[in-house]
C-alpha cells in the first residue's frame, strides 16, 4: 500500500537509566520470537523452574516489585493473599490501559510481547494460577495483533501450554478484548467484564481479588508492566533489582511525559530517586517547556492525581514523599502545563472525560461527575457565576467528604493536605472527576474567578409549600 | 436462520471453549458479530446468547455497557479523535473542528456515502503523540491538518491497511490442540496444580 500506513508505535526515548523492560525497543523486529530468544528470552523462566514455586515467589517478594498500574502494591505481597488449599486459581494481566496521560503498557504488548508472556509464566508457576488470561484493551487492535502471533509461536515452541519445557507445568495464556470501557481497569470490574458482564467494579471487601475474584476464586490481577518485570528479576535476581533505585521503591518504571515539554515521549527511569525536576528538565530527557516557557502545573501520576506546581520539581518518584505532597504516582503518566494553559478549561478535559466513564453503579460519581461537567463547562465557556464555584466544590464533596488531598503553596501560605481521599463511591472514578477541579481550583482560583468576572448570579426564587 | 457464518460458528466454539465457563466467551463474540457485520445486529445478539447459555437481554445489557460496540450501522471508517487532556493541550480541538469541516459532520456523525463515522474518543494510551486519532483503533500519531485530509484521501480509495470497522486484530490466538491444557470448570477443581502439589516443578 502506498498510502497512510499503521505506524510502528513511536514515543520511547532511550536515556541513561539501565534498561529493565525497554531493553528490546530500539529492534525493528523487537516482537518476534526469534529476537527474544536471540537476546535472553525466557532465560527466566528456565531458571524458575529449575527452582521450586515457593523459591520463585520468595524472589519476587524480595525484589519488592511494587505494582505498576496506580496503586504501587508490591506485586510479591499480593501473591500472598491468596487463601490457602482453595483451588484453582487465576491470573488476570490487566492491559486496559487508559489512565489520561498513561502510555506505557501498550507500548510493552506492541513492542515485547513475549517479555510480557514469559512475566505470566513466571507468576503462575511461583503462585500455582492454573489459567492466565491476558486481558488486552479494546482499542488496542496492533497490540491484540502482536500479542496473538507472539502467543502462538511461544505455544508452537513449548513456552506456553501443556508440560511447558517438558517439565510438569502447564498453563493455557488465553487472549482476551475489552470493549471500550475506561472504568475495567479497575481490578475487579476487569474481573466482571472478563465474566461477560457489564464491567462495573464490585463492592468492598474483599479489597483484593486474591481472595475472591474470577469465579469466585482467588485470582491475581496484575498489570503488564509489572508482569514484564519478572523475566528480567529471574534472570539476574532480586538482589540486581534492589540496587537499582531506593529500598522501598527499586528498580526502573516506565513514565510518559505528554504536554508542553520540549521531548515529550515514553522513558524508563531510575525508581525511587529521579525527581520531576531530572525528568522534565534533563537534557537527556525532556530537556524543559517548550519555548522555554514557564511550567505552570503538571499532574505527576495520570488524570486522577492532584495536579503539582513548579514548588514540587524536586520530589522523587517515590510514594514516601509524593503522598505526605497532596498527590500519587499512580501510572507514572506526567502531563504538563506551561504558562499559556487555560486551567479551567484544561481541568474540563479530564472532568468530562470521567464524567463519561462512570459506570453508574454508584449514585454520587454517576449524578455528580456529570453535574461537575455541565457546572465547570458553563465556567469554562464565560456563562457561570462566582457561585458555581463554590457548587463545584460543594458536589465534590458529596463524592469525597473532608479535606481533598492538595500540594502546598508556600506564596499563599497553603499547606500540603496528604493523599489519599475519602470517597463515597466503589471506585476511585467519582473522586477523579473531582481531582482535576478541586486542583485548578486551589492553585489558580483567580483564573476561574476572572471567567465568571461580571456574571450576575441566577435569581433565586422562594416557593412557598403547604404542609 | 442462523446469524453466525459456518466459519464463524466453529470459531465461536473454539473460543467458548477457552474459558472455564462459557459466558466469559460474550465479548470476544460480540466481537466476531460485529466483525462479521460491521455493527452488533439484534439476531448476533439472540445466537449469541444460546451460544454462551444466557438470555438475549443479558447480551444487550453487556453489550450496551461497551463503547466499541455499535448496535446500528456506522461508517466503514469509525475515526476517533482523542479529546482527553494530552491531546487537547496540545490541538485536538482544533484538529476536531478541522475534521468536522471536512467530513461535513458534526462529532457522532457519519457521512452520507456510509465512508466514514466521526466521533470523539477518550485517552487512546499515546499520549506523548498528540494529537493522536484512531481509524478503526490503528494509531495516527502527531496528526496535522494536512494529515488528516491526505488520510481522507486515502481511505475514500482504501489505499491503507487498516481493514473496515468490525474487524479488530488480524492475527487470531490459535492453540492447537496437543499443547491446550483445556478448561475445567472451577467447582470441578479440587486440588493444586501438580507442579505445585510435587514442590521441586520437574
Amino acid at each position: 500500500m502506498a498510502g497512510t500506513p499503521i505506524p510502528h508505535a513511536p514515543g520511547f526515548i532511550a536515556n541513561t537509566t539501565p534498561r529493565i523492560v525497554t531493553s528490546r525497543f530500539d529492534y525493528e523486529d523487537s516482537y518476534t520470537l526469534t529476537r527474544y530468544e536471540a537476546t535472553g528470552g525466557y532465560q527466566g523462566l528456565k531458571k524458575a523452574l529449575q527452582q521450586t514455586p515457593e523459591e520463585v515467589h520468595n524472589e519476587v517478594r524480595d525484589a519488592t516489585l511494587l505494582g505498576r498500574g496506580g496503586a504501587g502494591f508490591p506485586a510479591g505481597v499480593k501473591w500472598g493473599f491468596c487463601p490457602p488449599e482453595v483451588w484453582p486459581r487465576y491470573l488476570v494481566v490487566n492491559g486496559d490501559e487508559s489512565e489520561p496521560g498513561t502510555y506505557k503498557d501498550r507500548l510493552l504488548m506492541e513492542l515485547d510481547p513475549h517479555q510480557l508472556i514469559e512475566g505470566c509464566l513466571i507468576a503462575c508457576y511461583a503462585v500455582g494460577l492454573s489459567q492466565c488470561f491476558l486481558y488486552i484493551r479494546g482499542e488496542m487492535a496492533v497490540a491484540q495483533e502482536r500479542v496473538a502471533q507472539a502467543l502462538n509461536d511461544a505455544y508452537a515452541a513449548g513456552y506456553v501450554g501443556k508440560n511447558i519445557q517438558d517439565s510438569q507445568f502447564s498453563v493455557d495464556i488465553v487472549l482476551h478484548w475489552g470493549a471500550g470501557a475506561y472504568v475495567v481497569g479497575e481490578e475487579t470490574a476487569l474481573i466482571e467484564s472478563l465474566e461477560g458482564n457489564r464491567g462495573m467494579p464490585r463492592l468492598k471487601p474483599p479489597y483484593f481479588p486474591a481472595s475472591i475474584g474470577l469465579y469466585g476464586q482467588p485470582t491475581i490481577v496484575n498489570n503488564v508492566e509489572t508482569l514484564s518485570n519478572l523475566p528480567w528479576i529471574l534472570e539476574h535476581g532480586a538482589q540486581a533489582f534492589t540496587a537499582i533505585g531506593t529500598e522501598t521503591s527499586p528498580g526502573t518504571r516506565m513514565v510518559a511525559v505528554s504536554g508542553h515539554v520540549k521531548r515529550p515521549g515514553v522513558y524508563e527511569i531510575i525508581n525511587g530517586t529521579t525527581t520531576f525536576r531530572d525528568l522534565l528538565y534533563g537534557t537527556d530527557m525532556c530537556g524543559g517547556i517548550r519555548n522555554d516557557n514557564q511550567l505552570k502545573a503538571f499532574v505527576p501520576g495520570g488524570g486522577s492525581a492532584p495536579w503539582f506546581t513548579p514548588e514540587q520539581l524536586d520530589l522523587p518518584f517515590e510514594a514516601s514523599h509524593v503522598g505526605p505532597q497532596g498527590s500519587m504516582l499512580g501510572s507514572g503518566a506526567i502531563m504538563v502545563m506551561d504558562e499559556t494553559t487555560d486551567i479551567p478549561a484544561a481541568a474540563l478535559t479530564l472532568t468530562k472525560f470521567y464524567a463519561h466513564e462512570s459506570c453508574g453503579k454508584c449514585v454520587p460519581c454517576r449524578e455528580g461527575g456529570t453535574w461537575l461537567e455541565q457546572i465547570l463547562r458553563r465556567v469554562v465557556e464565560g456563562r457561570g457565576t462566582t457561585r458555581d464555584l463554590d457548587l463545584l466544590i460543594e458536589v465534590g464533596e458529596t463524592i469525597c467528604p473532608g479535606d481533598f488531598p492538595h500540594a502546598a503553596i508556600s506564596s499563599k501560605g497553603i499547606e500540603a493536605v496528604p493523599f489519599p481521599y475519602r470517597m463515597t463511591t466503589i471506585c476511585f472514578v467519582g473522586p477523579s472527576a473531582f481531582a482535576p477541579i478541586h486542583s485548578a481550583l486551589t492553585l489558580f482560583r483567580e483564573e476561574f474567578e476572572a471567567k465568571v468576572a461580571g456574571n450576575d448570579e441566577p435569581t433565586m426564587i422562594e416557593v412557598a409549600v403547604d404542609v | 436462520m442462523k446469524f453466525f457464518t459456518e466459519e464463524n460458528s466453529e470459531l465461536a466454539k473454539e473460543i467458548i471453549g477457552r474459558y472455564p465457563k462459557p459466558r466469559s466467551a460474550m465479548i470476544p463474540l460480540l466481537h466476531l458479530a460485529q466483525e462479521q457485520e460491521g455493527w452488533v445486529t439484534d439476531e448476533a445478539m439472540t445466537e449469541i446468547a444460546e451460544l454462551v447459555g444466557t438470555t438475549s437481554a443479558e447480551v444487550l445489557g453487556t453489550c450496551s455497557f461497551y463503547e466499541m460496540f455499535k448496535r446500528k450501522p456506522v461508517g466503514k471508517y469509525v475515526i476517533n479523535i482523542c479529546t482527553t487532556m494530552s491531546c487537547a493541550l496540545m490541538g485536538a480541538g482544533d484538529l476536531m473542528k478541522h475534521a468536522e469541516s471536512r467530513l461535513g459532520v458534526k462529532s457522532g456523525g457519519s457521512t452520507a456515502d456510509g465512508l466514514f463515522t466521526l466521533e470523539g474518543a477518550e485517552c487512546q494510551a499515546a499520549c506523548t503523540e498528540a494529537p493522536c486519532l484512531q481509524v478503526n483503533y490503528r494509531h495516527q500519531y502527531r496528526v496535522t491538518p494536512e494529515q488528516f485530509d491526505q488520510l481522507v484521501e486515502d481511505l475514500a480509495v482504501a489505499d491503507t491497511d487498516i481493514p473496515e470497522h468490525g474487524v479488530l486484530s488480524q492475527i487470531r490466538q490459535h492453540i492447537p490442540e496437543d499443547k491446550f491444557v483445556g478448561t475445567t470448570p472451577p467447582e470441578d477443581v479440587v486440588s493444586a496444580p501438580v507442579w505445585l502439589s510435587e514442590a521441586g516443578g520437574q
